[in-house]
């Protein structure tokens, strides 16, 4: 047998692990590999590190290979240790610490470094870069003790870095030596509109500034300009781009020139040795995007594989900026001159900018997104495949729909795609991938590809390739799913389920996922649930509630806590209590060590950290209504103090509000609801961002509904004016009712009025006589719920659920 | 080390499609009771985060984390697409007549 070369990879970063997995997949065993990297940890997304300084991502969630990854495929995996040299006579790469590893073949892959600005004061403490975790953990602890922090770079990473910082609560401005922000992947008039929005963020720019020095004691105070001007700064980040790390390279006699000059092969000057990753140079070239850097790893994972492929040929890049509420897209070259022209639309109501750039022969060369960026993925596609785009370039300019896209022949489209092209940027998915799993893992429509391979499981925007790759690939097959149903084990819609619930009279979760031909015999955490509110909203006498439906807080009646413990929060009508109510929650509390009381948003008082078992115990000593803060039924309805003792109070909110939590608490819902009725339009009980809120004016009441505080903040749309109190009720009842008939389970009134439209609501609502059998349908359904706390307190059966079954300890030991 | 069989509870004492927490050596077990009778146990933590799988929902054979809806199978203690990951199981045995549910360890 052929003796197993040795290949070594200096480097434990994206490109390189990337190239790695890929050779393992195309020639798993030929190679004993060893990986040295100078960084204590596995590999890990790099990019992601934005996502976990503005919170949305956990450190560990960004590990891409974990210890286990080497263990299983026989890497020997060397860390925290740094290559030094290598020497090419005896094939042979020594470290820091003195050890040697012989070689057949060598990667670099040594990516680069943040480059720090040269000037007097950069070595202060509280100056960093942004580039690895142990930044990101600098940044998260002086975020905690500082206030004032100075990013210098307002390209890509420098807003980035500046957004997490906002999110980390530091006052944070961004200096910039351009007088406009990335203007290597935006044009004036976009950056202008990126600029006003983060502004609106709460971020300050310092454009045409150079800084020149630093200046602080130990730690950094300041930073100063060569025009003069300085800037207090607790923490400075620079952000001023990258440096490809050469040196090793280098002192190995290898040719570098900004980076490790590489052929189409990924080959260095000197045979064997390769270099792949942002410490590479193609065609004078380094790139420091991942999706180039990704296709470096294809072409070497094959070099190295012995197969027969084409060279790499350089890459189009696309930038997206991850920052929220921000939509930025970019790709190609966008500057217009004598033989290339741009046609662009600018909407300053909207928010949107578009441009593409066209050059002489007719091929979309570049195009500049703002605001809505859902014709970036399309765009990219186009200027890479480098088409002709004479005579459509106005459609392209206005909107693409997928028939101009495909030309006539969507089919040649996908097929011309070569199968080592990334189609998912975010997870690096390429066609290939997508269509192995279309062919031998079944998969036959958008959802069970991303349940496979994760494409377009992130941002979403290359679902339509995605697509279209599966229209192609799949054939007949992708016919009938191409339609996606409510989850992944029906093909049906919600209104389909509905109609067919009622025409047959199905009347349990089994029976309709029997009949209605589900692929999964007990389905799923989405349909269950969804199920359960449909039939229970349809059929309120007739059907028996299946509480194994329901999703665990509705079934503990308590709200699930990351650490497996729960919050109590008791009904407190309207938000008003009194002395002994609060006694009695304060001696609870005590009683069971409940480690945090707080209020809630919506006036109530939250006790957290309790264990399961407490539940049913907290719940009989405090003898009080469930508060039903965890479910998908009526949340609270927050109130101002209104007439009763506001000055400017026009009405009696407080009494109106305590009359609506008393008629709709428990009520079920498609998701949660939040109510809220201000006194006057001052509006302090914040009714406009709630789903159902009453706003009292002088002689009557403003009813405003569809509105929504959370992630997408919504104002709420008048729906009407009345008089009366009762008339409050009846609209009220009509609206909640109507929306239990016809939204989609989990979603908010929001999401759905967006859906409908307000005319649909109002029309709906419009005759006394539809209003009034839509409040017969929810009193009917209101007058069968019970508290849940006391029937679990009183049903041993239900009570057990709470407990543990057993603590064994058996006395050997 | 010999394993040993551990008398747990009754059958009865589980919900159908439902489960009940329990500790063994300090070590936190759960065991679902599914429609077909049976009864398994697996280690009551998801290998994500560390969700307790008692509370989450189960579906034929499979559990979904409370958390954030990894899906683990039962039998095999192995984490469905596209997640990936295993959780400890244990051997279980129902008599029959009594219900009397044992676990091996």
């Amino acid at each position: 047998m052929k003796k197993r070369e040795k290949l070594v990879m200096i480097g434990n970063g994206m490109a390189g692990v990337r190239t790695v997995e890929h050779l393992l997949k195309l020639a798993p065993h030929a190679y004993d590999i060893t990986i040295i990297g100078d960084e204590p940890h596995p590999n890990y997304n790099r990019i992601m590190l934005s996502s976990v300084l503005a919170g949305s991502t956990d450190m560990k969630e960004i590990v891409i290979n974990d210890w286990d990854w080497y263990k299983e495929n026989g890497i020997k995996l060397v860390v925290g240790e740094k290559a030094v040299r290598i020497d090419t006579k005896q094939r042979q790469i020594t470290t820091q610490l003195g050890k040697h590893f012989d070689y057949d073949r060598v990667i670099i892959a040594t990516g680069s470094q943040p480059f720090m600005l040269p000037i007097a004061g950069s070595n202060k403490e509280g100056v960093i870069a942004f580039r690895n975790i142990k930044d990101c953990e600098t940044m998260l602890e002086a975020s905690k003790q500082y206030k004032k922090a100075v990013v210098i770079g307002g390209g890509l990473l420098g807003l980035e870095a500046a957004r997490g910082l906002i999110h980390l609560g530091m006052e944070t401005s961004v200096v910039h030596i351009h007088d406009y922000l990335m203007e290597r992947q935006l044009d004036e008039p976009a950056s202008r509109m990126l600029q006003r929005e983060l502004e609106a963020q709460g971020m300050t720019f310092l454009l045409n500034k150079q800084s020149a020095f630093i200046s602080g004691r130990k730690r950094v105070r300041a930073l100063h300009f060569t025009d003069g001007s300085e800037v207090q700064a607790d923490l400075i980040v620079m952000a001023v781009g990258i440096r490809p790390n050469v040196e090793l390279a280098k002192a190995s006699g290898i040719d570098v020139n900004r980076g490790i000059i590489v052929n189409d092969e990924m080959e260095t000057n000197l045979p064997g040795i390769y270099a792949v990753g942002e410490c590479a140079e193609h065609r004078g070239i380094a790139y420091g995007l991942v999706a180039p850097l990704y296709e470096q790893g294809m072409v070497l994972a094959k070099r190295l594989a012995g197969i027969d492929a084409p060279g790499y040929q350089g890459s189009v890049t696309s930038t997206k900026l991850k920052v929220s509420g921000v939509d930025v897209f970019s790709a190609g070259s966008f500057i217009e001159d004598a033989s290339r022209k741009s046609l662009r639309i600018q909407d300053d109501l909207a928010g949107t900018y578009k441009k593409i750039t066209i050059d002489s022969n007719g091929k979309l060369i570049g195009a500049v997104l703002f605001g809505d960026t859902s014709d970036g993925a399309e765009l990219f596609s186009l200027i890479k495949r480098g088409e002709i785009v004479e005579g459509r370039e106005k459609e392209l300019l206005l909107g693409i729909s997928l028939d101009q896209l495909n030309g006539g022949n969507p089919a040649a489209r996908y097929e011309a795609m070569p199968d080592d092209e990334i189609v998912c940027g975010c997870n690096g998915v390429t066609k290939a991938t997508i269509v192995d799993a279309i062919h031998s893992k079944g998969c036959n429509s958008v959802s069970s590809i991303k349940a496979c391979t994760k494409a377009s499981g992130s941002c979403g925007g290359c679902k339509p390739i995605v697509e279209g790759l599966l229209s192609v690939y799949a054939g007949d097959a992708a016919a009938e799913p191409v339609k996606e149903g409510i989850c992944g084990c029906t093909t049906l819609s919600r209104d389909e389920i509905v109609a067919e619930i009622q025409r047959m009279k199905l009347l349990s979760i089994k029976e309709t996922m029997n009949v209605l031909g589900w692929s999964e015999p007990e389905g799923c955490s989405k349909c269950r649930p969804a199920l359960n509110y449909y039939i229970g909203m349809l059929y309120p006498e007739e059907y028996a509630d299946e509480k194994e439906s329901r999703i665990t807080n509705e079934r503990y009646h308590a709200n699930i806590q990351k650490d497996g413990t729960f919050s109590v929060v008791p009904r407190v009508y309207g938000g008003v209590t009194t002395p002994s109510d609060l006694k009695k929650i304060a001696e609870v509390a005590e009683k069971f060590n409940v480690p945090m009381v707080k209020f809630t948003g919506g006036q109530r008082l939250d006790l957290l950290g309790v264990k399961k078992e407490d539940l049913p115990k907290m719940w009989e000593e405090l003898d009080m209504p469930s508060g039903h803060a965890y479910g998908k039924t009526l949340r609270t309805v927050k109130t101002c103090v209104g007439s009763t003792f506001c000055r400017f109070g026009t009405q009696d909110s407080i009494a109106m509000g305590i009359r609506m939590e008393k008629a709709f608490e428990r009520l079920n819902a498609p998701s949660k609801v939040k109510l809220a009725v201000s006194g006057c339009p001052r509006n302090c009980a914040e009714a406009t961002i709630k789903d159902l809120g009453i706003v009292a004016i002088d002689g009557g009441w403003e009813i405003h509904v569809g509105g929504n505080g959370g992630v997408k903040v919504r104002a709420t749309d008048l729906l009407c004016v009345v008089k009366t109190e009762d008339e409050v009720m009846e609209w009220s009842s009509a609206f909640l009712q109507l929306y239990r008939e016809q939204a989609i389970w989990n979603e908010r009134t929001a999401q759905w009025i967006e859906r409908v439209g307000l005319d649909y609501v109002k029309q709906a609502l419009q005759k006394q006589e539809d209003r009034l059998a839509l409040m017969s349908r929810i009193n009917k359904t209101l007058s069968l719920t019970t508290d849940p706390w006391k029937e679990i307190i009183q049903d041993k059966e239900l009570r057990k659920n709470f407990e543990q079954l057993a603590d064994i300890q058996t006395a050997a030991q | 080390m010999a394993t040993s069989k551990i008398l747990v509870g009754k059958r009865s004492e589980i919900d159908v499609k439902s489960s009940r927490k329990l500790r063994i050596e300090n070590i936190d077990i759960v065991l679902f009771h599914l429609s077909d009778g049976s009864v398994l146990a697996v280690e009551n933590k998801c290998p994500h985060k560390g969700g307790l799988l008692s509370e989450g929902m189960v579906c034929d054979g499979k559990v979904h984390c409370p958390l954030h809806d990894w899906k683990i199978d039962l039998r095999s203690g192995k984490v469905q697409d596209p997640d990936e990951g295993c959780v400890t199981t244990f051997k279980t045995e129902v008599d029959e007549q009594s219900g009397d549910i044992y676990i091996h360890m």
